[in-house]
């Protein structure tokens, strides 16, 4: 790690670890449906995935025991996940709070990147599409799984902030009011 | 003074003008401008909304036609500079003299601004560009010493902008053929330097290795920071010498240079990384609007935090103070 590298949280070791139990078909299903309704509501991102939209996408956080196989399908998504690494056109890994951090607009990827906390193999080109594509959709993936929790959402919401405050981990769209 | 921001997205042109920016630069998404990569820049739609955006919050917007048209495709950066128009720009930004004499012609409402990828390096040639096709604006390449901007700013009426933070090109610009030697596409042609088709990373042990058009161009231990895959910045070995060959992958970061450059008579400062996130715009951005706010007031310049942001997570002032080995 240099001087001036962001520091990312480690997903702790003890729950990294017993997540080696948990069945993966639910969690699977479950995160299924959340990128299909994902789909629904942020077709521009798809749209700007363009050609790229057909590549298929191995997102491995480095500190879990899962790998993500995403397929964007233009628009018609695919996860599946597995303790196996997995095979497809570009590999991106790093820790998840480092991914999800992206994903929220809490870091850029360029410069997790330069300090090599992010990896990417593979068809590069696709890699950026959907870095550009997934920032410029300004997602919420914690307002998203409060929209699906329906009654729940509310308490959902709360803990999700409460995580993200006791983890440092980026689990909202970070925003800043205009300063000017 | 003016900051100058980039936008990639319509995503990153709200987090620009949100964090402060006087004025954003964008280009469309295809080969008229210099950043014409996967996934990136605006539709016709999205540069009309984000114009418009822009505007309601008090922000210029400039569009990148930067490029240089092919032989028998200039209907395409015709086009661009007719919807730039329509779209509501405050300006387009142009290298080509053609283009320029097509949209001083054309378009004689639009303000017209230089690219630096026109490499207008002295007074005359901005005197020139100013008197045959009204350019109200150059952006000056990043070879010039401070003294030297303010010996061109005393010779002319033009306005000028400099670069101020982002990535470093040392070429001549807009006449670097090393990424179309590498991979037959190149920035002034084709929007690309060292375009992400011709990308090749390996993680080996830790240790990165990247491949530009099948040549190595530089490998990086676990331990150190990587750079971008540009030819420029390749690390390379001749005899036993082994070295970065044209220049060491860092960015520039002239936020120190900011009174100075505003005593040299320079408008506005540029900020580079179209192709970065919304979250570097906003750091970035937020960070030169208080510079510049301090330098108005004449207070200190304030601590910049920006260093995790550059390549190679090192920073330079590059020409303005030219103390290159």
């Amino acid at each position: 790690m240099h001087d001036h590298a962001v520091q990312l949280p480690v997903f702790p070791r003890l729950p990294a670890l017993a997540l080696r139990g948990v069945p993966l078909t639910p969690v699977a299903l479950a995160l299924g449906a959340f990128a299909r309704r994902m789909a629904l509501r942020h077709p521009s991102m798809f749209k700007r995935l363009g050609d790229y939209g057909a590549a298929r996408f191995v997102l491995d956080p480095t500190d879990l025991p899962v790998t993500l196989l995403l397929e964007p399908r233009a628009g018609n998504p695919r996860l599946r996940l597995s303790r196996k690494p997995m095979q497809g056109d570009a590999r991106i890994a790093g820790p998840l709070s480092g991914l999800l951090g992206m994903v929220h607009g809490a870091y850029d990827g360029d410069a997790l990147f330069f300090s090599r906390d992010l990896v990417i193999e593979g068809d590069t080109a696709a890699v950026l599409a959907l870095r550009n594509a997934i920032d410029d959709a300004e997602l919420d993936l914690a307002a998203e799984a409060a929209a699906m929790s329906g009654p729940f959402g509310a308490q959902i919401r709360r803990l999700i902030q409460l995580a993200e405050t006791r983890t440092g981990v980026a689990l909202s769209r970070h925003e800043e009011d205009p300063l000017w | 003074m003016e900051i100058v921001c980039p936008a990639g997205t319509p995503a990153s042109l709200r987090a620009a003008v949100k964090a402060g920016a006087h004025t954003v630069y964008c280009g469309f998404a295809d080969e008229t401008n210099a950043r014409n990569f996967p996934g990136l820049n605006f539709d016709r739609d999205e540069m009309r909304e984000g114009v418009k955006f822009a505007h309601d919050h008090g922000a210029k917007v400039l569009v990148a036609i930067n490029t240089y048209p092919r032989a028998g495709g200039e209907a395409i950066w015709h086009r661009a500079v007719a919807d730039a128009e329509a779209s509501g720009a405050d300006a387009v930004i142009l290298a080509d003299l053609g283009l320029l004499a097509y949209a001083a012609k054309h378009h004689p409402g639009l303000r017209r601004h230089l690219s630096v990828q026109a490499a207008a390096a002295n007074a005359d040639m901005l005197n020139f560009y100013a008197s045959e096709f009204g350019v109200k604006r150059v952006v000056l390449p990043r070879v010039l010493s401070v003294p030297e901007i303010a010996a061109i700013n005393a010779e002319t009426e033009v306005e000028t902008e400099v670069f101020v933070f982002g990535g470093l090109c040392v070429m001549a610009e807009g006449r670097c053929s090393l990424s179309s030697y590498a991979t037959g596409l190149s920035p002034n042609m084709n929007g690309v330097c060292s375009p992400a088709s011709h990308v090749e990373y390996h993680d080996d042990h830790g240790a990165l290795s990247a491949k530009l058009g099948g040549f190595t161009i530089h490998k990086v231990g676990a331990d150190e920071p990587a750079p971008y895959p540009t030819l420029c910045k390749g690390c390379f070995s001749a005899g036993d010498a082994t070295g970065h060959l044209f220049e060491d992958p860092v960015s520039l970061n002239a936020e120190k240079l900011i009174p100075q450059l505003a005593k040299a008579g320079v408008t506005a400062l540029k900020i580079e990384g179209r192709q970065r996130s919304r979250s570097y715009v906003a750091q970035v951005v937020r960070n030169f609007r208080a510079a510049v706010e301090a330098q108005a007031a004449g207070r200190p310049m304030p601590e910049g935090m920006l260093a995790q942001l550059t390549e190679g997570q090192a920073a330079t002032a590059g020409a303005y103070k030219k103390t290159w080995r």
